[in-house]
């Protein structure tokens, strides 16, 4: 049995390690309500001196917000659709087909992982300005499937049907299915944890991506919501703190508060999947 | 992410995969090789086209790109006349003697080195402390995993309020007298400021890793070494850390390539500066090829990029030997 003092140092280590990860999001959200003078008061406080809302307006009429997260939106569930089917498929073959070269196209991947975007951006931005697709989406939707994220997933996906039993396929190769119809119809209705990691990892990573969005967009209306946050300037190009500040959390919150239903999900997915 | 390390380890059974394989070796369940002779297609064709989308995406959008930035870098290219002139090892000449360039790969060796040592040992010790058995523990899992869901810039803009020289920070330390420094707009701080704000942005991921490994390690073993006597920090250092040793690695190697490839931090917080101080490598290219238009010498600043990610990846897979304890 563990003391009672060692149980109370130990809760006293988890609240101020609990500071920094708590305390940004908190000061965020109560600074969207501050005047933009008090903002940085000295000393500087957690809750506005008056409360406000003067900033809230101006989040969507300053940058076409909603349209952006809209954007932002609808960019990661399109990544996270194709990844899904895309790596699915090669690690659905890589993990149950025998076919010609699969260990030199496996190391092919393996190689592509390394590259970090900054290594490569120049020649695509070179091809995307010859098609005409710079301030499109598709450098945003087809950068992360092939890239590492989709690399990754390809690889999650292949552990997963390693460890699925053959007499499972067997059984239906025996009721005369094709691998096709294996893949979609049996393998990939059992294959819920590696979906849900690999949706969990190519979300996160599309709706965090910053740097390919402030390369290959221009227009407000294109950009996505992490660029936009970027751009709260008045007339003046001064910036607009509580402004950006009220942006900022309504682009934290909902992705927090999905966060806090499904966080075991998150955490249990991320590190079954991880570690075996 | 997570599965590096079993998928780089499986490459080798895998290449014994030959095509005659599949025709030779009759499946169970399927002895009279009707089966086979019913289907449309053979084995080999319907592998391979299930793994092309992801194999010819792989090939246009990171190995061709890989390829013609090395050509690039070759080259000089002046976008405004249009010229791409051939110029050898030029760009790699200029290179040696870019003061610049040398900066910025002290500043990037020393960012990732501050941020993988910051980030592993605190997210060691932020395992063992959710890993106790205590009432409410996971809600301090989800509270310290949080920022990690959280999008890059969003967190980036919240500190650089905090960190500014008035700020939040500052603040704090008036109340316990004393004067902070202006964090991101002094040489000597600003690079530790990004690397504290990268920190406590991604440390849940690392947490979460240590934390799955520490739960696989056996109680058994903890239990015999306690019975022979060892210390807390006996069992920890000789039975805890060689089981996560394997983990270790992993998150060695994802940590350094993602200090690497650092870019919302230095573009939102400081530019790269104040005088280079934060002009990591990462940051350079982009401000060479896509501020400077300098397509050419901003490719080869993308090959030196590569280079050391492979360097550093090839590394630490050799070292592995040398420490990481293999459990089978």
């Amino acid at each position: 049995m563990r003391s009672r003092t060692s149980k109370a140092v130990l809760y006293v280590l988890l609240v101020v390690a609990a500071i920094p990860f708590i305390y940004p999001i908190l000061w965020m959200v109560f600074s969207s309500f501050k005047p933009a003078s008090e903002i940085f008061a000295v000393p500087p406080r957690l809750l506005p001196d008056r409360w406000t809302l003067d900033a809230w307006p101006k989040v969507f009429t300053e940058n076409p917000f909603l349209q952006q997260y809209a954007n932002s939106l609808y960019i990661a569930v399109v990544v996270t659709l194709l990844t899904i089917v895309v790596a699915a498929l090669a690690g659905y073959a890589f993990a149950r087909i025998r076919f010609p070269f699969a260990g030199g196209l496996f190391l092919l991947l393996l190689s592509g992982m390394m590259l970090p975007p900054e290594v490569t951006v120049i020649p695509i931005f070179r091809w995307a300005s010859d098609l005409g697709l710079i301030d499109t989406h598709w450098p945003l939707i087809l950068l992360p499937v092939f890239g590492s994220g989709g690399i990754v997933a390809t690889f999650v996906f292949r552990q997963f049907f390693l460890g699925l039993p053959a007499e499972i396929e067997e059984a239906a190769r025996l009721d005369g299915l094709g691998r096709l119809q294996i893949f979609w119809r049996i393998a990939m209705p059992l294959a819920g944890p590696a979906i849900a990691t690999v949706a969990i990892l190519q979300f996160l990573k599309s709706f965090n991506t910053y740097f390919e969005a402030l390369i290959f967009l221009k227009t407000p209306e294109m950009l996505t919501v992490g660029v936009g946050l970027t751009r709260y300037q008045d007339m003046y190009g001064e910036p607009m703190w509580s402004t950006q500040l009220a942006a900022t959390t309504l682009t934290v919150i909902p992705m927090l508060i999905v966060f806090l239903f499904a966080q075991r999900q998150f955490v249990e997915s991320l590190s079954r999947t991880g570690l075996k | 992410m997570t599965s590096v390390n079993r998928a780089v380890a499986a490459v080798k059974p895998h290449r014994g995969g030959r095509p005659t394989d599949a025709k030779s070796q009759p499946r169970a369940g399927d002895p009279s090789g009707t089966f086979r002779r019913q289907r449309k297609f053979p084995e080999a064709h319907i592998g391979l086209a299930f793994v092309s989308p992801m194999v010819i995406g792989v090939i246009v959008l990171c190995l061709i790109p890989f390829i013609s930035v090395i050509w690039y870098s070759l080259h000089d290219w002046d976008v405004f006349t249009g010229s791409f002139e051939f110029i050898g090892l030029g760009n790699y000449a200029r290179l040696v003697n870019d003061a610049v360039a040398a900066k910025s790969l002290g500043v990037t060796g020393l960012f990732m080195a501050t941020l993988m040592i910051v980030n592993i040992v605190l997210a060691m010790l932020l395992a063992l402390l959710v890993n106790q058995r205590l009432r409410g523990v996971s809600a301090f899992r989800a509270i310290y995993f949080a920022p990690v869901v959280v999008a890059v810039v969003a967190w980036v803009i919240i500190w650089q309020f905090l960190l500014a020289s008035n700020g939040g920070i500052n603040g704090f330390l008036a109340m316990v007298g004393v004067e902070g420094p202006n964090w991101l707009r002094d040489p000597n701080t600003a690079l530790y400021a990004v690397v504290i704000v990268q920190v406590f942005k991604g440390v849940g991921m690392n947490m979460v890793l240590f934390l799955a490994a520490l739960q696989g390690v056996p109680s058994e073993l903890k239990e015999a070494a306690r019975i022979d006597g060892a210390s807390n920090w006996r069992i920890f250092w000789s039975v805890v850390l060689p089981m996560l040793s394997p983990t270790l690695l992993l998150v060695m190697i994802l940590t350094s390539i993602g200090a690497l490839d650092v870019f919302a931090p230095i573009q939102v917080l400081t530019q790269g500066g104040p005088s280079n101080s934060t002009l990591v490598l990462s940051y350079y290219m982009y401000q060479t090829a896509f501020e400077r238009q300098d397509f050419g010498y901003g490719s080869t600043l993308g090959v030196v990029l590569f280079v050391i990610v492979l360097a550093l990846t090839a590394v630490q897979w050799r070292l592995r030997k040398v420490w990481v304890h293999d459990e089978v």
